[in-house]
């Protein structure tokens, strides 16, 4: 009994493989059809559900909501992005979310450019590996962990008031404020900085610092002449991380901005949320998308993407 | 080269970026064995009190298991979709080829925000209730860049002429997929799952989108530390969290820097 039964799944499996060489032979005579097939499952996810979600998010953005039944009212209207130019409030909101990631991406450059030359060019190989590894670790580590530990930190019993007060200064209150925020976002996205900074310095011939030095170049000007803009695509690759995180992130400015703090993300996860008003935040949403469109734009006549 | 004066202030300058990167995780580490339920610094003394009172709590047990299932199907079809993808890039030449990279990398590239509200009004269009699996479909759909950047990396590294020698040898198109190709891609399979699970397991603004009443682990927390509620059992989560993707991490970023089997 279990022999017949074994004798007939080797069969089985037998007529499977000769089927599997079968079409493997036709898809090689047809690449075509090979690439086809290959394609169609993550294409077919992609253009089903997120191209097409992006593209109803869009569409959506020119709709409008009855504020009667809360149904939405699909004819075409550019009142949700007049609500937003003509508001104070949402033209603040989106100027501080920008401000913000723009004074975040400038900071995480100037934390990490210097780190990552250090890399490059003083650590040995050995200390170089270490130095990877411990910028890994808070790129993945979890990251609610981390903006839940400087709420630890800025408490008025936390660990920045005990330093301060053992070293002789009064205590500081900038938990829940812009600073935080600040401070928070810079210390998230660094190691988003460091890494593209990293590959770009590291792609410098070395004899391009060497020609710079044999030519009478002092050390400040082989920086700003051939260093700074050779790395410049891993720079611009880096900022494309700061930039984009800070714009989309709500979670922060919940947790370690304090009142009027509020960010683009959280005025259209209100309206997603709470108001159900879909048009009004695809029309708010638009905002970033449009921003970083530009950006991603400029960022790939730098040759940012070969860094990244 | 660089003057005396510029090494000690690099030196100095790394030093105080290491610092300011890993003081919070120490910070974190340190909380979790407060023994007080009062958060101030320095903890008063040691305890593993919350460590028992956090997993003895159904709310956050069954948070756990949504995030481990939720981490475990996203990341399979994302291996799936994202080896595809892959495979045809590198294999075969087609109208739009350059796209497909730039189509996948879009729903990282994008702020969190755009991902998450563009899903949200797809399920809603579609009537779609927010279950199990709207969040696995936004899980997946960020996760199938991990792989397929870990996949295509390495497919560039292996000779194409391994291939060619086993077709000339007179395997057919599946033998030496099974034999050459998929022994060579394994292990950036591996470490391209293993990345795509961490950030699945640790994803919070897309899944605000995608949830609607449930909690996966890390909004679990979000909601705690908003209210302020259950603070010792949050420093305990947030450690096991860290540890948790720590591991698969470390594991993959293992598996991708041994070189291919022929570059031994």
């Amino acid at each position: 009994m279990i022999a017949t039964f074994q004798n007939a799944y080797g069969m089985a499996a037998e007529r499977i493989a000769l089927q599997l060489r079968r079409l493997s032979a036709g898809l090689w005579r047809r690449p075509a059809l090979g690439a086809g097939l290959l394609l169609a499952p993550p294409l077919s996810w992609f253009i089903l559900i997120y191209l097409a979600a992006l593209a109803a998010l869009f569409i959506s953005a020119f709709w409008t909501i009855d504020s009667f039944t809360g149904e939405i009212n699909r004819s075409w209207t550019l009142v949700n992005f007049k609500t937003i130019l003509t508001s104070d409030i949402y033209l603040r909101i989106a100027g501080r979310t920008i401000l913000m990631a723009a004074a975040v991406t400038l900071t995480d450059v100037a934390l990490a450019f210097p780190f990552a030359y250090f890399m490059v060019r003083l650590a040995g190989p050995r200390s170089r590996i270490v130095l990877f590894t411990l910028v890994l670790v808070p790129l993945w580590s979890s990251y609610l962990a981390r903006v839940y530990a400087w709420r630890l930190i800025f408490a008025h019993n936390g660990a920045l008031n005990w330093v301060l007060r053992h070293l002789g200064f009064d205590g500081v209150e900038i938990g829940y404020t812009n600073w935080a925020m600040w401070i928070v976002f810079s210390y998230i996205w660094l190691p988003f900085m460091i890494m593209p900074i990293y590959a770009a310095i590291e792609r410098i011939p070395y004899s391009l610092f060497e020609a710079s030095q044999d030519l009478g170049a002092k050390a400040w000007r082989t920086f700003f002449k051939v260093i700074l803009p050779l790395s410049m695509p891993g720079i611009v690759a880096g900022s494309i991380f700061t930039f984009s995180l800070t714009l989309g992130d709500y979670i922060t400015p919940v947790l370690v901005g304090g009142p009027g703090s509020d960010f683009i993300g959280n005025v259209v996860y209100a309206n997603v949320g709470i108001a159900n008003n879909i048009p009004f935040a695809a029309a708010y949403a638009s905002i970033p998308l449009v921003v970083m469109g530009l950006y991603l734009v400029f960022a790939r006549r730098t040759g940012a993407f070969d860094v990244m | 080269m660089e003057t005396k004066f510029a090494r000690i202030a690099l030196t100095v300058w790394v030093g105080f970026v290491l610092a300011f990167l890993f003081i919070p995780i120490l910070i974190i580490l340190v909380y979790a064995f407060n023994a007080s339920n009062i958060q101030s610094w320095p903890i008063p003394g040691f305890s593993l009190r919350w460590f028992g009172s956090a997993f003895g709590n159904q709310e956050i047990r069954t948070a756990l298991v949504l995030s481990l299932k939720a981490g475990l199907v996203s990341t399979a079809i994302a291996v799936m979709l994202g080896s595809c993808a892959a495979l045809a890039v590198h294999r075969y030449d087609f109208f739009g080829r350059d796209g497909v990279s730039f189509m996948v990398v879009l729903p990282i590239a994008l702020p969190g925000i755009i991902t998450g509200m563009a899903l949200n009004s797809f399920f809603v269009f579609w009537h779609m209730g927010l279950s199990f699996w709207t969040i696995v479909i936004g899980h997946a759909t960020f996760c199938i860049v991990i792989v397929y950047n870990n996949v295509i990396a390495r497919l560039r590294r292996v000779p194409k002429s391994l291939e060619e020698a086993s077709m000339d040898l007179g395997a057919d198109g599946w033998q030496t997929f099974r034999r050459i190709t998929l022994p060579m891609i394994s292990t950036s399979l591996v470490a391209g799952a293993l990345l795509a699970f961490a950030l699945s397991f640790d994803e919070v603004i897309v899944t605000t989108f995608t949830a609607g009443a449930q909690n996966t682990l890390p909004l679990w927390i979000f909601g705690a530390i908003r209210l302020g509620q259950k603070l010792p059992e949050v420093n305990v989560v947030v450690l096991v969290v860290m540890a948790v993707t720590f591991v698969p991490v470390l594991l993959a970023y293992r598996l991708t820097d041994r070189s291919t089997p022929m570059e031994k």
